[in-house]
């Protein structure tokens, strides 16, 4: 309870600091406009329906590009963490490709697929797909051998054992490497909508300060820090709902 | 027919330096149906590696056979108790229990009532809905049992299913087997390195030699079939008799297991693993001692 008190009270201290500094001079106004300036400034962009354009083509560049990284990250992590051999194989290509980051390719991957959707897609698929990937492998590499054994003693086998054993014993490692990959899309996706695009929340932000509409940037922010918040949130609510066993283990 | 037919049996392995190293040498065994059969050795002698074979979880030279049939690898007539538990932390106990029943593709309803059944059985009523993690370690090992039990296996193999657990709880489950054996009927073979529980338990044991592991010697214990309803059949003069009998069949070979632990640098006493001392906390300590000069 008193936590709770001292979360709201830092809080309201924030909010009312980001009200009073600018409006009493402290702070440049044109720098940073005071937060009820900004809030009206949001409200206006969502009354002219100019905001939610926006929000609909970047979530719909995460959605690609995340879910394509899910697509291929989680089956793939699976298997190379199941098939060591195969692991193998593929292991250096990985890492090397793991160390690149995903903002110097985002020049390869305009040459090669063009400034369209598709780069954009590509660029957000490539940094959420490592998270994905690596922590689903270690998630399969580190299942008690045991349980494995105990499994395949009562008959396990083959598509029964991923489905019954496999996929529910990686699963809280492979859940972080979805919320990991899903805060990576949003940093890479603000970026590559700076770099090449005209609509999107990370447009608006750049277009908006090169434009000089100060409040505009700042509701876009304020849109964008939503925008995460709620998909983390609903990440960490499926999470929970997939690995309600581990929270018993809290509770004890 | 017996129930379990272990024909030369021979397992090597190949240490992390490449040496062969001999676990099993040409073992054989005959175990009747509905026998509760023990495995006795000291550590690391390859009792649980052999139960691991008869399980189909490990290969080997030789043949295994359950009802005449040669083990191929894992199958539903052989169920497995582990020490470590081994349940599905992600699985409800009564789920854990039926998983058997799920993979020999028995449908969700019917499955999860014979899971209650057997819950019942193990006197874990009302704990269906818990999760591993908040059972306590003699509830896990109940339900370990309850899980090798419900798809209705030939043969119960376990794997020293007590040594984890407190003395009380060692002793409340090890009567309670007995009786789920009497109900059920079950050919069980039992690892363990303990003598006290493979007389109480046991209708024979196998004395298994330090490594490579041999059978040294298989014994009748002369107790009574329903013998945990005798009182404190752990003082009668029959039990101690038997004890003795077994404790100088195993005690030259936990001596021999010190050796072959110890490498030298570390003293015999201390390379006899625990478990095995907690057997033979009495052994002279010459014994011990030529060990070591050995």
């Amino acid at each position: 309870m008193r936590v709770r008190i001292f979360q709201v009270g830092a809080i309201v201290l924030l909010l009312s600091a980001w009200e009073l500094l600018p409006s009493k001079g402290v702070i440049n106004p044109n720098f940073l406009p005071p937060l009820s300036e900004t809030l009206k400034t949001l409200v206006a962009l969502i009354v002219a329906k100019q905001l939610q354009g926006h929000i609909l083509i970047s979530l719909k560049r995460i959605i690609y590009g995340l879910g394509i990284a899910l697509l291929v990250g989680y089956p793939l992590g699976l298997l190379m963490g199941w098939f060591r051999d195969f692991e193998k194989v593929v292991d250096a290509p990985l890492q090397a490709g793991r160390q690149i980051s995903a903002l110097a390719l985002f020049p390869v991957f305009i040459l090669v697929f063009g400034i369209g959707e598709f780069s954009k897609a590509v660029i957000i698929f490539w940094a959420s797909f490592w998270p994905v990937l690596l922590n689903t492998i270690v998630g399969v590499k580190s299942i008690d051998p045991i349980l494995i054994r105990s499994a395949r003693s009562m008959g396990a086998r083959g598509l029964n054992l991923f489905a019954n054993v496999i996929v529910p014993a990686s699963a809280p490692s492979a859940f972080t490497g979805i919320r990991l990959g899903a805060s990576y899309a949003f940093m890479v996706l603000v970026a590559a909508e700076m770099v090449g695009a005209n609509r999107g929340l990370g447009f608006l932000v750049l277009n908006s300060q090169e434009t000089f509409k100060i409040p505009e940037m700042y509701a876009a922010i304020i849109t964008l820090c939503l925008f995460g918040l709620i998909i983390n949130h609903l990440l960490l609510a499926l999470e929970h709902r997939a690995t309600k066993w581990r929270q018993v283990r809290v509770g004890n | 027919m017996a129930s379990v037919e272990v024909r030369n049996l021979s397992k090597t392995y190949l240490t992390q330096t490449g040496e062969e190293c001999l676990a099993l040498q040409d073992l054989n065994l005959s175990i009747e149906k509905g026998e509760f059969f023990a495995l006795l050795g000291p550590s690391g002698c390859g009792k649980s590696t052999l139960l691991h074979i008869i399980g189909g979880l490990n290969s080997a030279r030789g043949s295994v056979l359950i009802n005449g049939q040669t083990v191929k690898g894992p199958g539903l007539n052989r169920g497995i108790v582990f020490q470590e538990y081994a349940l599905f932390p992600w699985q409800t106990v009564v789920e854990n229990v039926a998983f058997g029943l799920k993979m020999k593709g028995v449908p969700r309803k019917e499955r999860l009532q014979i899971a209650r059944d057997y819950l019942a059985l193990v006197g874990l009523s009302g704990f269906e809905k818990r999760y591993p993690d908040q059972l306590s370690g003699g509830m896990k090992q109940r339900t370990a049992i309850a899980r090798a039990l419900a798809f209705d296996p030939e043969v119960l193999l376990m794997d020293e299913p007590f040594a984890a657990l407190d003395a009380q709880t060692r002793e409340i489950l090890q009567a309670e087997l007995l009786k789920i054996w009497e109900k059920t009927g079950k050919t069980i073979i039992f690892v363990t390195h303990s003598i006290e529980e493979a007389v109480f338990l046991a209708q024979r044991v196998a004395v298994i030699t330090a490594r490579p592991g041999r059978i040294k010697q298989v014994i009748d214990i002369p107790l009574p079939y329903r013998r945990y309803a005798e009182e404190d059949i752990r003082s009668s003069a029959a039990f101690s008799g038997v004890r003795h009998e077994l404790w100088q069949l195993l005690s030259a070979e936990v001596v021999q297991a010190g050796v072959l632990a110890g490498s030298g640098a570390e003293p015999a006493q201390a390379a006899v693993s625990s478990a095995v001392r907690e057997n033979l906390g009495s052994l002279p300590s010459i014994l011990l001692q030529r060990g070591t000069d050995a």
